[in-house]
């Protein structure tokens, strides 16, 4: 064997390093595991909880259907007018962060910010628009437009600096201002992507629109979370086959919408 | 389209400090003809154009567009001045630099971006005169056919044709091309220049093209500017430009037949 195969047969090869990481996360979950002690009665006793909690669930429950649409509706709301508002304020703050166009100063205020509105879980930011603007749909339009941002703004901004830069100095060329250079020399390199972004958070935001009322920030949560405390297992159980319905339908149209987009 | 003067003076550019790239040229070009620069990779031909429009900014040295009875400081300017002025400088690029998901009318149209407002733009709303003037080019390039496919649809003769066409939409004074035959085949290589040096005679603009290929340029120009080093060693007609000058400019001798 010469040299070189016998380095690259070592560079798969476990070494000391690796073996002793493996063996400490194996030990460290084995630790874990005694320490929440899960014992084979707890096992037990909880499947026998879970079993009876699904028989509770069936036949679902049909009789507030009115509850349940207002709710639905109440999300559906959120999600459109989130993902639009979001996506409006992306264009701009994308452009802002994007290296290649903007000044050092301007592109790293803009991606902090940026980083800022992508750090927390949507729920805490529920829970802080909810203190912020009172209970209700307006809080959880604020929470996932932020999201929206924090998301599509990111991968805006990384797209816009993947573009070839030939096609942007031939319009700088001839004589265009910004605006016109950033509207025939930059968008249409992006744009279709742009559109792909869209699509991908509307589908997001229709997910996470239904858990927003846990918290009190508006939409079919609220409806879920109360139909759980009151032990209504037969509702809850009419709730997530709609919520899972409507995801199914949602992405099944956005996928189509791409397709007719050729994005 | 009124011609315009170039007058260069002491252009020294320096990409990293202290290795000039250009050392010190001095260029005069006036008048309709094509004037076609040669030297060899890396001797500052495509930094010496793209000076002239400001892609690049020079290290030191002068450089006056003369236009319309004005003088352009094209070395000091910035700004908004600097994109009025860049309107009377057309420019042909290698890998033509077409907006690639753009259709052909809109490369066209952009050409006279520097003229259209932001708001303008973005409705595609251009001026009667200016849709006229583009299909009338389209039909000169020979791609009427073409207008509404996209860029990315067409041949690389025909995507050079589009960008003479985007240059030319601008009216210019001057006309640029940077090495605007290297990424085609002979037969539309000679087309391209044929095309260049007859719009910069029908305009009566100059035009300074970038070339590899010595026999197209001799073929062609009306004037060489052979480079070598960054310093302009040879600057005449064609006639003039004997093997020993292309030993000198190029260096060796096996390749010259």
């Amino acid at each position: 064997m010469s040299t070189a195969q016998a380095r690259q047969v070592e560079a798969f090869a476990w070494t000391p390093a690796v073996k002793l990481t493996a063996l400490g996360v194996l030990a460290y979950s084995i630790y874990v595991l005694a320490q929440i002690d899960i014992t084979a009665e707890r096992l037990a006793l909880g499947l026998k909880l879970g079993a009876k909690f699904l028989a509770r669930m069936w036949p679902p429950d049909l009789s507030k259907m009115d509850i349940l649409w207002s709710g639905i509706r109440e999300s559906l709301q959120i999600a459109v007018l989130s993902t639009v508002a979001g996506v409006a304020l992306s264009l701009p703050i994308g452009l802002l962060a994007s290296r290649n166009l903007m000044p050092r100063i301007v592109s790293t205020s803009a991606r902090g910010f940026i980083a800022l509105a992508r750090s927390l879980h949507p729920v805490i930011k529920a829970i802080l628009f909810v203190k912020a603007v009172g209970f209700g749909p307006l809080a959880g339009i604020l929470a996932l437009t932020v999201a929206t941002v924090g998301f599509v703004g990111k991968l805006f901004a990384d797209a816009i600096e993947e573009i070839s830069p030939k096609q942007v100095e031939a319009v700088r060329a001839t004589g265009a201002s910004f605006m016109n250079v950033v509207l025939f020399g930059v968008l249409p390199q992006v744009m279709s992507r742009f559109v792909g972004f869209t699509t991908y958070q509307l589908d997001s935001n229709l997910r996470n629109s239904t858990m927003l009322g846990i918290v009190g920030a508006g939409g079919i949560g609220g409806a879920l979370f109360s139909a759980f405390q009151r032990f209504d297992y037969d509702f809850v159980f009419t709730i997530l086959a709609t919520i899972i319905a409507i995801i199914v339908v949602g992405e099944l149209l956005v996928n189509a919408t791409r397709k007719a987009l050729h994005v | 389209m009124s011609p315009g003067s170039l007058h260069i003076k002491g252009l020294v550019k320096e990409y990293n400090k202290g290795v000039p790239v250009l050392k010190s040229i001095d260029l005069n070009i006036n008048g309709a003809g094509l004037t076609a620069i040669i030297g060899p990779s890396g001797t500052g031909k495509s930094t010496l154009i793209r000076c002239i429009n400001r892609l690049v900014d020079p290290t030191a040295g002068e450089i006056w567009l003369d236009v319309a009875g004005k003088r352009l400081n094209m070395a000091q300017l910035s700004g908004a001045d600097l994109r009025h002025s860049r309107r009377h400088i057309g420019m042909v690029f290698q890998e033509y630099n077409l907006v690639e998901r753009l259709t052909v009318m809109e490369n066209l149209l952009t050409g006279r971006l520097g003229y259209t407002s932001a708001w303008n733009a973005w409705r595609r709303k251009f001026s009667g005169e200016d849709f006229d003037r583009a299909f009338s080019l389209l039909d000169t390039v020979g791609l009427t056919a073409f207008a509404n496919q996209r860029a990315d649809e067409l041949s690389g003769g025909q995507r050079q044709r589009v960008g003479i066409a985007r240059a030319l939409m601008q009216q210019p004074s001057l006309l640029l091309a940077d090495e605007p035959t290297s990424s085609l085949d002979p037969k539309t290589s000679v087309e391209i220049l044929q095309l260049l040096r007859d719009q910069g005679r029908l305009n009566g603009i100059p035009v300074v093209v970038n070339i590899h290929d010595v026999e197209l340029a001799r073929r062609y120009a009306d004037r060489i500017v052979g480079m070598t080093g960054g310093h302009v060693v040879y600057d005449g007609a064609p006639d003039g430009l004997s093997d020993a000058m292309l030993q000198t400019i190029y260096g060796g001798e096996g390749w010259i037949q």
